[in-house]
């Protein structure tokens, strides 16, 4: 018989996880397209405005994803999960409120204006409707986050009768992890769209598109990430120091720590075993990680066996976290090494388009991982220390959680299929729509580049 | 200042006015696309450019209904969601299917539109009664039983007909020509289904439920809220000559189907309301029993208070520059 827990956690997994792969482009995308909006107003180049024009396509395509799967997300907490609402509702329930009134309402109808309004309001009120919009995209992920932190490391509330009643509502918002989470997060969105416009654009490029706006939106793309990526591995050093002093099990399973140890090696490979509650293959270097995490060679990392019975289950938080960090070590070197070239040459070798049509949607891939680290690690609670997942499930029969979790995955891998396919169907169709613009006034900055590689 | 057994009240308020809104707005864009013509793809183009800047808007007063239900009466959240449980799965799937559709049918290779107007068509329908039997099952206090199945399915094509009808007088107050004519055709036809409609809910409702009937045919309040099917029927019977007259010289009174149908949305609204108050879960759970903690409500309310005022400003600015007949889709 099949167990409703599981059944109601694969179901929120899955839906979330579908969710979260739009918020992670359209919260970044909408800065950018606002960056690009402004390069058309200060060079009057019209460029700027077909890059703005083809990715605000793909934003809204991207932002429809994204609201039709959150407003499965609201509906799911009552449904699934009744003991959260039940005992952490005073907390959760006012922040998912002003996400919705400050942000939902704000993003959803200034998009209207910002995707239908170009011809009906002045140039500058729509520049300013895809602002709100990125404030909006934001705000939401600001408060969203704020809930999410508070469920790891929960500050500024009381427990009565085994409800939690909120103390200090700034306590709350700005819990301990929180300023880490919302910096990861919007970083990690940052990159996805990098490595996405720079994915795209590079396939544009390969497919024989010579003109301007694919080579502009590549470089403006992969100087970004080389930007980027450096900040994200520093903030997500520094977010693995808060964890480290809130949640030391989370980070024991992410370091395959089995035992307490003085310079604790990082392990780049291992294969932990739970049952004999060892690593088999390690590949490690020595002391690093009490290095990384205590700056000392020497420092005490606190193990597993700590928490026996109380610790999340170990390999998928430590493979999640090697594919994270993987992936950031790759986005790290691919950009500047390509960077490199961009600023020596002005463009890229068909090699290395290849690879970065490769990493179209790496950003996803490390998003997602890193979120499986997080929420995983946490388990088995929901709220660190206050609730367990266990105690949170709903009593629905299994047979119709069974029967909607069938359904939402169905159509999840047929919208994603359609999704991919989409996007590269309108890169191809923009190769050849979109005007040649050769012969167009290049500012001085460009000039080079563009007559090279035309 | 406002007491502690007053919050659930204002919430209950708050969480009524956004189902309403909801209803009307997100209404209008279903029935649009219940409506969809598959014989004629120009209007379908227009038909949808008509809903373009608004559907994502109208969806989120859904998403603020079930958030209030959700952190102001979260055990009434959890019970109605868990009876509900698959007609609620079967909404989200139509949700999601007409909300990717919209922006799909635009970018896909020109052959496949069809395919994605037939979805987005199919996914409007589906949505709609899936929240006219979820009103059903509602009214019915979730009972499982053949009647009260054979009542929702009734109900789901009932919303899905009053969706059609609003939609309709969207249309006649957005589009001109060919298509606003076709749009008075639709409106006069589901005009007429929705009045038997909801007769039979006048009708039956009281009968199933015992307390509805008291409440109906108890003085004094009985004498003003009476007022309400009145009005709502002298509603339908404005809109029906109004409908034989249009479209008239320069378009003028386009605009007063939409606003009766609006009206009588409203009322019937408010009949059920009535019905119902101060139950969240009919004969089982008032707002005061799922009402979550004073303290949060309010955090809450402050918050609303200042921000809903906002929302409306800004929704009207939208509907402001979007305003007057329909053109083509500006941006794809
Ligand atoms: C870090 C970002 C982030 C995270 C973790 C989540 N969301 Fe989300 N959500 C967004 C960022 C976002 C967004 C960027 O604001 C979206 C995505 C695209 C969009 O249209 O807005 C959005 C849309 C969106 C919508 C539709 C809003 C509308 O109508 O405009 C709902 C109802 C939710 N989300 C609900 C949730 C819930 C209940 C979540 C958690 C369990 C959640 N989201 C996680
Ligand atoms: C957006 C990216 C997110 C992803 C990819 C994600 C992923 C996951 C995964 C994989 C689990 C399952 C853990 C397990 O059961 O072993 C989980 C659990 C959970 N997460 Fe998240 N999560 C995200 C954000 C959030 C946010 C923002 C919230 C709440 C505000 C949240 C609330 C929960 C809850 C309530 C559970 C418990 C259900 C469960 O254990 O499956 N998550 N999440
Ligand atoms: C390369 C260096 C990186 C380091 C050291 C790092 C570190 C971390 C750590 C320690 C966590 C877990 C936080 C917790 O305890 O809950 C985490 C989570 C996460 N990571 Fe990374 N990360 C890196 C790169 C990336 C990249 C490149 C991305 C995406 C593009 C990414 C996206 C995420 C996301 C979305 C989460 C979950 C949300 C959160 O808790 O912040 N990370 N990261």
């Amino acid at each position: 018989m099949a167990d409703v827990m599981l059944l109601s956690r694969i179901q929120f997994a899955a839906n979330i996880s579908f969710h979260i792969l739009f918020p992670a482009i359209s919260i970044a995308m909408c800065w950018m397209l606002f960056y690009f909006r402004v390069r058309f107003h200060i060079s009057k180049h019209p460029v700027w405005m077909r890059i703005y024009r083809f990715w605000v396509k793909v934003f809204a395509l991207t932002f429809a994803m994204g609201v039709v799967s959150g407003i499965t997300m609201s509906f799911q907490f009552g449904t699934n999960w009744p003991g959260f609402m039940g005992t952490v509702g005073n907390i959760a329930g006012p922040l998912l409120a002003y996400e919705i009134m400050t942000a939902f309402f704000l993003e959803a109808t200034f998009l209207g204006v910002m995707l239908f309004g170009i011809n009906r309001v002045p140039p500058w009120l729509h520049t300013l409707s895809t602002f709100i919009v990125a404030i909006g995209t934001s705000l939401s992920a600001f408060w969203i986050l704020a809930l999410n932190s508070w469920m790891h490391t929960p500050t500024g509330f009381e427990m009565r009768d085994g409800v939690a009643y909120a103390v200090d509502w700034f306590e709350i918002i700005f819990n301990p992890s929180f300023p880490y989470r919302l910096g990861h997060m919007l970083l990690a969105s940052g990159l996805t769209i990098c490595f996405l416009i720079a994915g795209i654009s590079a396939y544009r490029i390969l497919r024989g598109d010579n003109k301007k706006a694919p080579n502009l939106a590549l470089k403006t793309a992969i100087f970004l990430a080389a930007i980027l990526t450096p900040l994200q591995v520093v903030m997500g050093d520094m977010h693995g120091l808060n964890t480290f002093e809130h949640q030391p099990q989370k980070v024991a399973a992410m370091e395959g720590v089995w035992e307490t140890t003085n310079g604790a090696p990082l392990l780049l490979f291992a294969v932990p075993d739970e049952e004999q509650r060892t690593n088999h293959f390690e590949i490690a270097i020595p002391k690093m990680a009490s290095v990384i995490l205590t700056h000392d060679p020497d420092g005490q990392i606190r193990g597993l066996n700590e928490f026996e019975g109380k610790h999340p289950p170990v390999k998928p938080v430590f493979y999640g976290f090697r594919i994270m960090v993987g992936l950031g070590m790759l986005m790290l070197f691919s950009s500047w090494v390509a960077s490199y070239f961009l600023w020596r040459k002005g463009s890229l070798a068909p090699w290395m388009l290849k690879f970065f049509i490769g990493m179209t949607f790496s950003g996803w891939v490390a998003t997602l991982a890193g979120w499986y680290v997080t929420e995983i690690g946490r388990q088995p609670y929901l709220v660190s220390g206050i609730l367990t997942t266990a105690d949170a499930v709903t009593d629905i029969a299994p047979e119709n959680v069974g029967v909607s979790l069938a359904m939402y995955l169905s159509l999840y891998a047929f919208l994603l299929f359609a999704y991919i396919k989409t996007l590269f169907y309108m890169a191809r169709k923009s190769v050849e729509i979109e005007e040649y613009d050769a012969a167009e006034y290049t500012p001085a900055r460009t000039r080079a580049t563009a007559e090279e590689s035309q | 200042m406002i007491l502690d057994h007053q919050l659930p009240i204002i919430f209950a308020g708050l969480m009524a006015f956004s189902v309403l809104v909801y209803a009307i707005l997100d209404g209008y864009d279903l029935g649009v696309g219940l409506l969809l013509p598959m014989d004629n793809q120009q209007q379908r183009d227009k038909m949808i450019a008509s809903i373009g800047p608004f559907w994502d808007a109208n969806e989120t007063w859904l998403v603020l209904a079930v958030g209030l239900m959700l952190v102001a009466f979260p055990s009434a959240h959890s019970i109605i969601l868990k009876a509900l449980y698959l007609p609620t799965a079967i909404l989200l799937i139509g949700l999601i299917i007409r909300g990717v559709s919209f922006d799909f049918r635009a970018k896909v290779i020109a052959h496949k539109k069809d395919r994605w107007d037939k979805l987005f068509k199919l996914g409007s329908f589906i949505a709609a009664a899936a929240q006219g039997y979820m009103l059903g099952m509602f009214v019915m206090g979730f009972e499982i039983s053949l009647k009260s199945v054979a009542f929702s399915l009734l109900s789901a094509a009932g919303v899905a007909m009053a969706y059609a009808l609003i939609g309709a007088c969207w249309l006649i107050m957005k589009a001109e020509g060919q298509l606003q004519l076709r749009a008075i055709k639709w409106a006069k036809n589901a005009g007429k289904v929705c009045l038997v409609g909801i007769l039979a809910v006048c009708i039956i409702n009281p009968l199933i439920n015992s307390f509805v009937f008291e409440r109906w045919t108890q003085p004094p309040l009985a004498y003003l809220i009476a007022l309400v099917p009145i009005l709502c029927f002298a509603f339908f019977v404005i809109g029906y000559f109004t409908l034989q007259k249009l479209p008239l010289k320069d378009d003028a009174g386009c605009w007063l189907p939409f606003v009766l149908c609006t009206a009588i949305f409203t009322f019937s609204f408010l009949g059920l309301a009535f019905s119902f108050y101060p139950f969240v879960v009919p004969g089982e759970l008032n707002i005061w029993q799922a009402a979550s903690a004073p303290e949060s409500l309010r955090v809450i309310l402050y918050g609303a208070l200042i921000v809903i005022p906002c929302i409306f400003a800004y929704t009207l600015f939208s509907y402001r520059v979007f305003w007057g007949k329909v053109r083509d889709l500006e941006y794809h």
